[in-house]
């Protein structure tokens, strides 16, 4: 299956994309009341994982990182932030969310537990500022997890496979496309808007200090972040990505073959063995 | 992959493989060995001997051997709660050698009984488990459809006698493995039939009266 695929199926009945990832499930045997109570369990753990680390410090297990998001938070809600009201409230549920992943909270991990999140950053800060229904956020993840089969299908969503591009870079790709599909832009524009952050992601690479889902990860995520809500937004104003959907998913692919493996989550390369890397691993593993 | 492969699992972070994928295999053996465990030793192989701490995955599996799923938050709790409730545990970093997925555990639990139990399993990626033995016998159990174990005795007929009774229930096999028990003097086998549907109740007392069959359970995929 291929975006182009996609767009033919949307094309003849009329629907979304998220209309359409829910139909494929009800193909392969979930009924809808089924696939559309598990959407809402997931969302509300998103919404608790999104505020989580906001109200008090969340420190992660091996005490290497945590309390940014309560940080964060406090200097937003005083509004010194520089970004607007969407940007600051999605760069504090990025930062929640990934502080609660390394502190052994509960989260959905989509499509990573480390990239866990991008998606529930963007769909809840664009949900709750601009008051979509919560049918139609339901949709939103659907369109996600559609954007998400396809760069699996057709590269991979594995950090050990394809590096942080594939975690942090698909969900960042699937959080663009559901902002597209929320505030009710097309197929072709919510393609346009993963292309673009898919593009923007192309070649980032994996290399997690001590092997752990913290660093650089939580702060990672706070990078798809942005680059999802600019993604979408342009998508949202016109701007198309000149590199197709499915060609931009086929580069990521070649691109991370070409990644050394030391590149791809075995904290052999990159920031993990910088001096910090290495004496933050000694601090945790001796 | 569908929707719910891509969108979840719900789960108790920091890593599917190392956390919700070790208290899923955890949980596996749990259900193997039943509620009666009074002592488990882990033995951590590869990646899970290296970063084990870091990623909570000893809670995890501690967690899983307590009956808990993935997703629940008294996951990080679980050293106190398994003192709570009387279990002995230890981890062992250790190399089960280069047979084994880097992220593999091989579990030695004794019951209350006094009866020992050995169980090698691995967490493969995105929280998807393996169990490859049980007491020695080679299997391929995923959780997720059922699989028949019995011991027998080594001639023909006993297998036929097993599969004619799947295929009056109309069930399809996936995958089977028959093992001699080496080194015994009873010339008995071991033997493992992954089937596709859930078993009509009834099955496995009916397995254990086909002449030859020395025992035989049935494990229900683990519901989650």
């Amino acid at each position: 299956m291929t975006a182009n695929d996609c767009l033919a199926r949307c094309r003849e009945t009329g629907c979304t994309l998220g209309a359409l990832s829910i139909r494929m499930e009800q193909e392969a045997g979930t009924s809808l009341p089924d696939i559309l109570s598990r959407l809402d369990d997931m969302l509300r753990v998103m919404e608790a994982e999104a505020e989580n680390a906001l109200r008090a410090p969340v420190y992660s297990v091996s005490g290497l990182t945590g309390g940014d998001g309560y940080l964060y938070e406090n200097y937003r809600k005083e509004g010194h932030s520089l970004l607007g009201e969407i940007p600051a409230l999605a760069t504090a549920y990025a930062l929640s969310a990934s502080e609660t992943n390394a502190a052994m909270g509960r989260i959905v991990a989509c499509p990573t537990a480390g990239s866990c999140g991008i998606v529930p950053a963007c769909v809840l800060s664009v949900s709750r500022a601009r008051k979509i229904d919560r049918e139609k956020v339901l949709e939103a993840l659907a369109c996600a997890g559609l954007l998400g089969m396809l760069i699996d299908e057709h590269a991979s969503l594995a950090g050990a496979q394809g590096g942080c591009q594939a975690e942090c870079g698909s969900a960042s790709a699937m959080a663009a496309a559901a902002i597209v599909e929320m505030m009710g832009g097309t197929p072709e524009q919510a393609f346009h808007a993963g292309a673009i952050a898919i593009k923007n992601m192309l070649g980032l690479v994996c290399d997690p200090v001590a092997g752990l889902v913290e660093i650089p990860c939580i702060k990672r995520n706070v990078g798809g972040v942005s680059v999802a809500l600019s993604a979408a937004d342009m998508a949202l104003a016109g701007v198309t990505s000149r590199i197709p959907f499915d060609d931009a998913v086929d580069a990521m692919n070649r691109v991370g073959k070409a990644l050394p493996s030391a590149l791809r989550e075995t904290a052999l390369g990159g920031l993990a063995t910088t001096e910090s890397g290495k004496e933050m691993r000694k601090k945790v593993f001796g | 992959m569908g929707l719910f492969d891509i969108m979840g699992p719900v789960m108790i972070g920091p890593s599917s493989s190392h956390t919700a994928g070790a208290a899923r295999l955890a949980r596996l053996v749990r259900h193997l060995i039943g509620d009666d465990i009074r002592r488990v030793t882990m033995y951590l192989h590869g990646s899970f001997a290296a970063t084990y701490r870091g990623h909570g995955t000893d809670k995890a599996l501690l967690a899983g051997i307590l009956d808990m799923p993935p997703w629940d938050e008294r996951l990080r709790d679980s050293f106190a709660l398994a003192e709570q409730a009387g279990i002995e545990y230890e981890f062992i970093p250790t190399d089960l050698g280069e047979d084994y997925h880097p992220n593999t555990v091989k579990f030695v639990a004794e019951t209350s009984q006094g009866q020992r139990h050995t169980v090698i399993g691995a967490s493969i990626g995105g929280g998807q488990v393996l169990i490859r033995e049980i007491d020695s016998l080679q299997v391929r159990f995923t959780g997720e459809r059922p699989i028949i174990i019995c011991r027998h005795q080594d001639h023909p007929g006993v297998i036929s006698g097993i599969t004619t009774l799947l295929y009056e229930a109309r069930i399809n096999i996936g995958n089977m493995n028959v093992d001699r028990d080496r080194g015994r003097e009873d010339h008995t086998a071991q033997m493992y039939i992954e089937i596709d549907s859930m078993p009509p109740e009834g099955l496995e007392h009916h397995i254990r009266a086909i002449p030859g069959i020395l025992n035989a359970i049935i494990l229900l995929p683990v519901q989650e």
